[in-house]
């Protein structure tokens, strides 16, 4: 029985069955690897994960903290408090313990952190993590590994399935030499054989469920699931320049394309990356390239270029808290209305917007899809908290997915017209013989159906109207947009991109008190869907959530748009622009705030 | 390879003549320098006989980037100074392409300045031609990177106080592996180093003094014998074109300078590197199907 538990364990009507673990500590001590191993065996057993991780600004030490939440059933958001707190220093307790549930647990490393007497609040557990670790790794290694003892601790009070666990060391450190994984096997089974259960038993029901039948789950983070959904989608090619939280998928990329036969570069800078994916692509080999809003921001006349000349490309932007290099490892949605409107003139293209970890995946692909079927340049917009967080999800059916690049230089037809009024463009890259022997001029001046520069006022009206038409017409092969929950009633929550699981927590939450409520999450932002206008119909209220500033009129980037399209007074807007991903609770102020719970009916 | 090129085309649609490689009539004012520019070019490929459909003419923006529309070859005119990396794209995109880059002083120099340096390091395999004419033409008379000090421009009615670029300072430092110089009135001679930098494993460089008649006439003449000036060749068999420092000597004389071969030196090209690493990489994946290598991903992460 540890000594240091400070407070009874109160007793409990209910226990934990799904938990939001906090781990607060430094960035050198492994708190994002304890993370990980946590969410991958997650991904292995029944439960469904989510983590959620801040990562200090400063490259070398600093703060840090990883969240993970697990539960038995399908989990939606990071969770809005922790019932959870593991504190390795003073600051980790001082600075994170404002976040632990009232009646949560706080364990804490006697070693470093001192809790005030006075926090009844909470279940005080203090072990000596820096020095048992010490002892049971001999001495030599420091506070090394102190990661791993609290890995032991945590997977004894959640009953982990230790086997798994087991193998996920060895898959991830048994490349290096012998003693590095028994140095790890050695800290974890000093923390759990710590006897910490019985003080915790009575608190959390965790047993984890053994896995079921239905596919295989994976485990990874959202940028790695959108490179994955690139390669699925026959990207080869592409060109970039670091930023966070960008960086990891051009990493990714550079790494992994040569195998596919295909070559990613690092560029001096966006406007190179942009020029050298169009380039590729003008070559005819669907290219990506990406970054977040600064380097967004630097590659939007090349983007109005790639418009003009009707060249596929995806674009990437995993955004960050704005304007310029504002915050830029926190949370925010507002590069929306650039990644639709950037760049010079009138130059529509293809917006759309991943909900989650798994969507990243799927939408990366349907982008590679759409861009090579209508010439145009697709955005796929992402953000820092779908970037870093880690899921687990249904291995996706490359059978019926993987697409096979192909390289199309077959001959064009006498008078040929590369961009003929009458369909859609399909772009003839070099090495496409033309018979007749005229070869296409491709470029960013306005220009007649062959290419050839034209400044004639009607002929610039058509090609208007025809790169404007061809996005209508994915708008009109969109599938049917899906509500969750109620299909009328009182409010219909609106959101884009990562709002996508607070959204849908909230209503199921106020859905089980008896509104009637549903959540809509656009995937498509330019083209919307055809069918929002009656969905909107039939709530009292539309509310679009997102996590960007109100503007100077009070709504939203995606609301903005929403209200000039359908011109509709029930569509509100619930912003927010503390660089934090939405609470629950924040949702649901905001639904309060614009229709009020119904007492009198309770 | 999944992303295998195509098939060499076949030969009977290679056969090039100066009638077929023409496609516009040129926009530009009578007398200007890159009509001869273009002549050498047409004269060039007719030599060369590459298979048309397989050659790339691409540009960036200016008087002298609308080039490609003057060609009948596949063409791109992309946006102001990034026809580089554009180009780059379009080089690593398809071993089987002949790129040809074409742009102004300001376009490479100035608004581009930044990318010549890494399309020289990186040595892509192409050729930039670059039609230096110490103007901006396009937009009608101010001041480029290669204007004079004292040239009377419309942004610097005084005269320019900046000090000009070296433009073969600046190729030789960029990286690039083939760097020369020449006299759009010396198509001789033109033809001669396009060949060159044609046959060039890697990124060749030209500048090319090509006159401007509506905004800085005569600039040019004392490297024109026809107008009293001096067209000095190199002569390789005293320069060694291997020897940076030689390079760099030559590139700080006196104008009009020398013309000819500055600098060749055979590196691996960027391309090179990057197919020998595709090579070697699909070799090390056992030449698995795209499928199945990216099922194993997927199965690494479980
Ligand atoms: C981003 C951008 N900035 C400015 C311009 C305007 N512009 C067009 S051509 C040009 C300069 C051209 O000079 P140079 O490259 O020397 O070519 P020349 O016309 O002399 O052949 C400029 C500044 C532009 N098209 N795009
Ligand atoms: S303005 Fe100068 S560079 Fe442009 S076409 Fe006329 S002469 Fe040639």
């Amino acid at each position: 029985m540890p000594q240091d538990t400070v407070n009874p364990i109160p007793a409990r009507e209910e226990l934990i069955r799904d938990a939001v673990i906090r781990l607060a500590g430094n960035s050198q001590d492994g708190i994002q690897s304890i993370g990980g191993f946590l969410a991958r065996l997650a991904g292995r057993s029944a439960q469904e994960v989510m983590t959620y991780m801040t990562i200090p600004a400063t490259i070398s030490g600093g703060p840090s903290i990883f969240q993970v939440r697990m539960g038995t059933g399908e989990v939606l958001s990071a969770g809005d408090e922790a019932d959870f707190l593991l504190a390795f220093y003073q600051h980790s307790y001082d600075n994170h313990i404002g976040f632990l549930k009232e009646g949560g647990v706080l364990l804490y490393d006697s070693d470093h952190v001192k809790p005030e007497d006075s926090e009844h609040r909470f279940v005080l557990v203090g072990v000596p993590i820096s020095a048992l670790t010490v002892e049971a790794l001999g001495g030599s290694s420091r506070e090394k590994g102190k990661n791993l003892f609290a890995l032991g601790l945590l997977a004894r009070i959640f009953k982990l399935d230790v086997a798994k666990l087991r193998a996920i060391f060895k898959e991830r450190f048994g490349g290096k030499s012998e003693d590095v994984l028994r140095n790890v096997n050695l800290a974890f089974d000093a923390g759990f054989s710590y006897p910490i259960d019985n003080v915790l038993d009575r608190y959390f029901s965790f047993q984890a469920e053994e896995q079921g039948d239905g596919p295989q789950q994976v485990t990874m983070d959202g940028n790695t699931a959108l490179t994955l959904g690139l390669i699925a989608g026959g990207v080869r090619h592409g060109a970039g320049y670091p930023i966070t939280p960008w960086s990891t998928i051009m990493e990714m990329l550079r790494q992994q394309l040569p195998q596919y036969g295909g070559v990613f570069v690092q560029a001096e800078d966006e406007l190179a990356a942009v020029s050298m994916a169009i380039g590729f692509s003008y070559a005819g080999r669907l290219a990506v390239t990406g970054s977040s809003g600064p380097g967004i921001s630097l590659k939007m006349e090349a983007l109005g270029w790639a418009t003009m000349a009707e060249i596929p490309l995806v674009v990437v932007n995993i955004q960050r808290g704005g304007p310029s290099t504002g915050l830029p490892t926190n949370v925010e949605q507002s590069d929306l209305l650039q990644a639709i409107h950037g760049s010079h003139g009138d130059c529509p293209r293809v917006v759309l917007a991943a909900e989650n970890v798994e969507d990243c995946f799927y939408i990366a692909r349907e982008a590679c899809e759409l861009a090579r079927k209508y010439s145009v340049p697709v955005f796929v917009l992402s953000d820092m908290s779908l970037a870093s967080r880690i899921e687990a999800f249904d291995e996706p059916d490359l059978d019926t997915l993987m697409v096979e690049p192909t390289l199309d230089t077959e001959d064009r037809p006498e008078n040929f017209k590369p961009y003929d009024l009458e369909r859609i463009t399909r772009h003839a890259p070099p090495g496409s013989w033309v018979e007749g022997g005229v070869f296409p001029q491709v470029t960013g001046l306005e220009h007649d159906e062959s290419g050839h520069p034209s400044a004639n006022p009607q002929m610039h009206a058509k090609m208007m109207k025809k790169r404007r038409a061809k996005i209508q017409q994915i708008a009109a092969e969109l599938p049917a947009s899906q509500v969750f929950g109620d299909t009328e009633g009182e409010v219909l929550v609106v959101g884009w991109g990562s709002t996508w699981g607070p959204i849908r927590e909230t209503v199921i939450r106020e859905r089980d008190r008896g509104r009637k409520i549903g959540h809509l999450q656009i995937r498509y932002i330019n083209p919307l869907p055809n069918d929002l206008e009656g969905i909107f119909a039939r709530f009292d209220k539309v509310l679009v959530v997102e996590m960007n500033d109100e503007g100077l009129y009070g709504y939203g980037q995606l609301a903005m748009l929403l209200r000039a399209r359908y011109c509709n007074p029930a569509i509100r807007s619930l912003n927010k622009t503390d660089g934090l991903t939405f609470k629950i609770k924040e949702i649901m102020q905001g639904i309060e705030a614009i229709s009020p719970f119904p007492t009198a009916t309770l | 390879m999944s992303t295998a090129s195509p098939t060499p085309p076949k030969a009977e649609r290679g056969v090039l003549t100066k009638k077929g490689l023409q496609a516009d009539h040129p926009t530009w004012c009578p007398g200007c320098g890159d009509f001869a520019v273009l002549a050498a070019y047409y004269k060039t490929l007719e030599k060369l006989d590459l298979p048309q459909q397989n050659i790339v003419t691409l540009a960036g923006i200016g008087c002298s980037s609308r080039f490609p529309y003057f060609v009948n070859t596949h063409g791109g005119h992309f946006i102001h100074g990034r026809s580089l990396p554009f180009a780059s794209g379009v080089s690593l995109g398809r071993d089987d392409l002949h790129v040809f880059v074409f742009g102004g002083d300001g376009d490479g120099f100035s608004i581009g300045g930044n990318h010549l340096d890494h399309a020289g390091r990186k040595n892509f395999r192409m050729t930039y031609v670059i039609m230096d004419n110490f103007v901006y033409g396009l937009t009608k008379k101010q001041t480029s990177p290669t204007s004079p000090q004292g040239f009377k421009s419309k942004t610097d009615p005084w005269g320019v106080f900046d000090r000009p670029t070296n433009p073969m300072r600046k190729l030789l430092s960029s990286g690039a592996t083939f760097v020369a110089r020449t006299h759009a009135t010396q198509i001789k001679h033109m033809m001669e180093m396009y060949e060159r930098a044609a046959k060039h494993d890697g990124f060749s460089v030209i500048e090319v003094l090509s006159e401007c008649v509506e905004f800085n006439k005569g600039a040019f003449d004392a490297g024109n014998p026809r107008k009293g000036g001096a067209f000095e060749i190199i002569d390789e068999a005293v320069h060694d074109v291997t020897d940076m420092a030689a390079a760099l000597a030559l590139a700080e004389e006196p104008w009009p300078g020398k013309f000819g071969v500055y600098y060749q030196s055979v590196e691996p090209t960027k391309n090179k590197l990057e197919s020998d690493l595709v090579q070697a990489t699909r070799e090390k994946v056992g030449h698995r199907s795209d499928k199945e290598l990216l099922s194993k991903t997927f199965a690494s992460m479980r």
